[in-house]
Formats: structure tokens, C-alpha cells, sequence
């Protein structure tokens, strides 16, 4: 079973149209993961039948019972989160603030505080328009830990593809370099980092895959919209060879993945020439994945 | 005489790639030609907005988090350290109390719950913030360490010294992060008004709906601009009429603007109907300004 990490560093490359695209290529031979769970869009281009339904919980959150509490404010003044206003004469608990520490129940002299697991999303595994298992996910409005979220939608799709004996898992990451990319690394065979030629695109690169080295996976990169600026484009190529990372395509800048998106498809699901290029790259990090094995 | 409170904008989009940073540095730049601007980037992760605005540092300071440090003299391995930390960042192993600094959360309460003070607070480098000045412009940049995966404690206090040291610009612009858990919170909790950069794509509005949902369970005013009008489809303009959300400007989709973008440069004096949707912009924020104060 081998791993392959879709990311991008900068949003808006087109991470997501190539991950759905290379998930529609591998049809039934993997399980696909979408581990953007803050901006989750792949099931607009996958169509999941949301088949099964999980409730995600992860960390605490406080509650005060006001029958209890004797307002010393001894929370409020351990609380680092600034969780505990006063208000109206009762300490109350901010959820958006909240970081389920538990400080405030531990030091609480009458017991008012108790902590609660903290419902923060859903889990769906779904089947897509071709077939494949999906496992994608839903933070619910503010909630953190979307990093243990992503932690989530893996450990399921792992599990489902040993299950089913699958060959690849195809992960969708989130943009950054923050904790939702890190957890989405983890077990991974491989990274295709999609990017595009401007000062952005280039620098959000270097960061991404800065941390991508540190876990010393391979990694291979699509430049989108190439023609935008040649030179940056020259300038990316430079940057990939010294940095060991292979040149797997250049895209144009090309509405045609617009107008497929519109239409709930991906690109290699139209008539656009576009679609031989995506599929020599799912080849292509098909042959490096397995060769490396 | 009245005290003078700045108007705080955070410009943020659930999906990344939007236009965010092309908005806040032209709206920024645009803006300093007629009166004094603050910008802000608390895109910790990847931070893009020094790419196009001009002006030297000036100043670099480092920003750090405290974490606890394990002091083997004084501990006596009674356990309660490692029991209270919700987060697992602080553990008994053996006869070795081990502290996993990217897990900590900063809570303080296996510090101050110590009987042994054995766990004292100490700095450990986050990220650093630096500043550049161009003409009427002050730039405020937040960039997080390679390595760390929390935003959330280092966009607090980039809003901290903002609050301290920048209170006598009355206009103050925040670039956030993408998304719609923690980190965009934690940049638009402090803030008066914020505008979503969206396109008029599924993927646009699909993250659009979900922002919108974060913004306003914060209680925040906010707008809409349309950026790459033209592509896609209708639908973010009526989810957005249907729901009464104000459509601030709509920007054309126009490849040289993307150009201008790939290479660090600024479009707002190089493509007219930028310009234009900047004066529709601002003289909309004026008017909240006004109603605001």
C-alpha cells in the first residue's frame, strides 16, 4: 500500500482539481483521503454518497455550573486563554476560546468545572462516481484540532484500504505548514507538490517542502499555469533540481479546469488535452513509488 | 475630546488562492497615498505580502511561547505534571519527565501545579515579526519557524503589539490565514469588519458558505468582493444576494493581473478597473467606518 500526499503550500494552484483528477485515474485501486478538512471541495468533483456518518470528537471543553460556582474567580485568573469573561454577574466559558486544558476545573474550590469531550466534527466514508472509498470529514464552525481531524480521515482510509486491499491511498492536504499539513504527512510514500510560477507559489514552495524534508519523504512537483511567467517558471525548475525533487509536468494556464469544476468534473473526465498530460504523471509516480519499494 | 479607535479589516477567504493578498497589499498601498495605512500579514504560514510592498526592515523581533522546562533537581516524579497536561506534551517516562514542545498548548498548569516549582516557563522561538515603513504605509509582518505547527499563539500576539504599539493608525488592514478553524479566528476575533475574497467557482462557494458561517458565529460584520468575475458561474452572486451579504466590489478576471502577481507587483496603478473596484471598496469601508463610530 503506498501513500501519495497531494499539497501546495499557496492555496488556489489547482492541489485539488489534481488530486481528483488522479483519484478518478486510479479508479477502484485506491482509497482516497481529503484531509483539507478546514476547506474541504474534492466531493464537488467526486460526488461521495456521504454512505456513512461518524461524530468526531476530540479535546474537552469547561462548563461552569452556576448552582456551584461561588464567583471567586480563581478559573478566570489561571485561564491563559482569556476563556472565562465575566458576564452579568456569572463566569461563563467562551467555546471559541476554550483550549480544554482543564486548568480551571482542577483549581475550582467548590468543583463548579467539569470537562466535557468536545463533539468537533464529522467523519463520512462514502463511495465516489467511480467506485473508489472516500474518507472526508467536516470540522464544524471554529472548532480546533483539525490536525487530529486529519489524523482521522488517515488512520480511516488506512484502515479501509488494508481492508479492501487496495494499492494506493490518494490524500488531499491543506495548504501551509502548520499542524493540518504535518498530520497529513504522516505514512506518507510520497508528496506531489503543486505550484505555480509567481513569487508566492515559489517561496510557498521552499517553506512546504522545507517541511517535507525533515520527514525525508520523495516528492515530486506539478508547475500549473507555467505560461504565466516563464521566467519563474525557470526559476521553479532550478529550485526542484537542486532540491532532488522531480519535474513531473507544466500545465497551461487553462480555464478548461474551471469549466470542468463547474460542471462537477475533473479535468481528465473532458475532452482537453489536458488529460493525457495528467495521466502521464499518475504513471509516472505510479513507476517512481513502486520502484523505489 | 474622543479617543480615536483605529478601524480593524481582516480580509480573509475559506479557500486559499482567492485573492487575499492582492487585495490587502493594492488596498493597502492604494489607501497610503491619501492617508496613514496599517497592513498586517497573519498568513503566519505562509506569508506572501512583503513579496509587493517596498520599503527596508526596519526592525525584526523574535516571538517566542513559553513552554516548560523539566529541572531534574527539584522533581520529585510525584506525577501530577504529566497527569493534568490534557495535550500529552508533558510526560512521565520512567524516571524522565520528556516535554514535547509543539504539543504544548501554554496553559501553565502543570507548571503552577508543580508542589516542586520542578517545571518553570521558558521562551521558546515561534516566529518572528518584522516591520517596514513606505511613505504613509507601515507593514507588519508575522512569519512562523519552519517546524512549528501552531499560528494560533503567535497571531495573538501579533494583535497584542498591534494593539500596544499601532494605535494611532486609524486604518488598519489584516491579511489572514485561509481556512475556517483556528487560525482565521484567532486573526479576526480582534477586528471591526471582514471582507471574504471569493471566485465564482463551486470551490469558491462552497469555502465561502463556510466562512461565512465562522464570521458570523464570531458576531463580525462582513462583506463580499468577487474576485476573477467572469469565470465560473452566477452562483456565489445570488448565495450572496439571497442571504443579504453586501458584494463590496467584482473584480474582472483579467490574465494581466495575474501576471502583475506572478511578479511581485502591485496592479492597482497598472490596471484600471482595480482602481476602481478599490475607490468602490473603500468608500464602503468609509461608510461603515462612520456608522461603526
Amino acid at each position: 500500500m503506498y501513500e501519495i500526499v497531494v499539497l501546495s503550500g499557496k492555496g488556489g494552484t489547482g492541489k485539488t482539481s489534481i488530486a481528483a483528477s488522479l483519484a478518478v485515474l486510479a479508479g477502484n485501486s485506491a482509497v482516497i483521503a481529503d484531509c483539507d478538512v478546514d476547506a474541504a471541495n474534492m466531493h464537488l468533483l467526486l460526488k461521495p454518497d456521504f454512505g456513512k456518518t461518524f461524530e468526531f470528537y476530540s479535546g474537552e471543553l469547561a462548563s461552569i455550573d452556576q448552582e456551584l460556582c461561588t464567583v471567586c474567580g480563581i478559573c478566570a485568573e489561571v485561564c491563559r486563554f482569556k476563556a472565562i469573561p465575566f458576564k452579568e454577574d456569572q463566569y461563563l466559558i467562551s467555546e471559541l476560546d476554550c483550549e480544554g486544558c482543564g486548568y480551571c476545573e482542577r483549581v475550582c474550590p467548590t468543583h463548579a468545572i467539569t470537562m466535557h469531550e468536545r463533539k468537533s466534527g464529522h467523519v463520512y466514508i462514502s463511495k465516489t462516481k467511480v467506485g473508489s472509498t472516500m474518507v472526508h470529514a467536516r470540522l464544524d464552525i471554529g472548532a480546533e484540532n483539525s490536525g487530529k481531524l486529519v489524523a482521522a480521515v488517515k488512520n480511516e482510509a488506512k484502515s479501509t484500504a488494508m481492508k479492501e486491499d487496495k494499492q494506493f491511498i490518494i490524500v488531499d492536504g491543506s495548504p501551509g505548514i502548520g499542524c493540518p499539513v504535518v498530520s497529513s504527512l504522516s505514512g506518507a510514500n510520497y508528496v506531489i507538490l503543486v505550484t505555480e510560477p509567481t513569487l508566492s507559489g515559489l517561496h510557498d514552495l521552499k517553506r512546504v517542502h522545507a517541511v517535507i524534508s525533515r520527514f525525508r519523504i520523495e516528492s515530486g512537483c506539478i508547475i500549473n499555469k507555467f505560461d504565466l511567467n516563464l521566467e519563474k517558471t525557470v526559476e521553479i525548475k532550478r529550485f526542484l533540481l537542486e532540491s532532488q525533487i522531480h519535474h513531473l509536468a507544466d500545465i497551461s494556464y487553462d480555464i478548461a479546469f474551471t469549466q470542468a469544476m463547474t460542471e462537477g468534473k475533473t479535468i481528465v473526465e473532458t475532452s482537453s488535452p489536458l488529460k493525457q498530460l495528467i495521466e502521464e504523471v499518475w504513471q509516472n509516480v505510479k513507476e517512481q513509488i513502486i520502484k523505489k519499494k | 475630546m474622543t479617543k480615536k479607535t483605529p478601524f480593524k479589516i481582516a480580509i480573509a477567504s475559506g479557500k486559499g488562492g482567492t485573492g487575499k493578498t492582492l487585495l490587502s497589499t493594492n488596498l493597502a498601498a492604494y489607501l497610503s497615498q491619501t492617508r496613514s495605512t496599517l497592513l498586517v500579514d497573519l498568513d503566519v504560514e505562509e506569508p506572501n505580502d512583503f513579496i509587493f510592498i517596498k520599503g527596508t526592515i526596519e526592525s525584526v523581533s523574535d516571538q517566542y511561547k513559553m513552554i516548560p522546562e523539566w529541572d531534574e533537581d527539584k522533581c520529585t516524579l510525584c506525577g501530577i505534571c504529566s497527569n493534568v497536561c490534557k495535550y500529552h506534551a508533558v510526560v512521565q517516562l520512567g524516571t524522565f519527565i520528556a516535554v514535547f514542545k509543539e504539543l504544548c498548548h501554554s496553559c501553565y498548569a502543570c507548571s503552577e501545579l508543580c508542589p516542586m516549582h520542578a517545571l518553570p516557563m521558558q521562551k521558546h522561538k515561534i516566529g518572528e515579526l518584522s516591520k517596514r515603513s513606505d511613505g504613509h504605509l507601515t507593514f507588519i509582518e508575522s512569519r512562523l519557524e519552519i517546524g512549528e505547527e501552531q499560528a494560533v499563539p503567535l497571531i495573538h500576539q501579533t494583535h497584542n503589539l498591534v494593539d500596544k504599539d499601532y494605535n494611532n493608525i486609524s486604518f488598519q488592514l489584516f491579511d489572514c490565514p485561509p481556512g475556517t478553524s483556528c487560525p482565521v479566528i484567532a486573526a479576526a476575533k480582534n477586528t471591526d469588519y471582514v471582507i471574504l475574497v471569493t471566485e465564482p467557482t463551486p470551490f469558491g462557494l462552497n469555502d465561502l458558505k463556510l466562512a461565512v458561517e465562522t464570521i458570523y458565529k464570531l458576531g463580525k460584520p462582513l462583506g463580499v468582493i468577487i474576485n476573477r468575475h467572469g469565470i465560473g458561474n452566477n452562483d456565489v452572486e445570488s448565495y450572496c444576494a439571497y442571504n443579504q451579504i453586501p458584494v463590496l466590489a467584482k473584480i474582472p478576471f483579467d490574465r494581466q493581473i495575474a501576471e502583475c502577481y506572478s511578479k511581485g507587483e502591485l496592479v492597482y496603478n497598472k490596471v484600471e478597473h482595480v482602481e476602481t473596484s478599490l475607490r468602490q471598496i473603500i468608500k464602503y469601508l468609509d461608510e461603515t467606518h462612520r456608522n461603526h463610530v
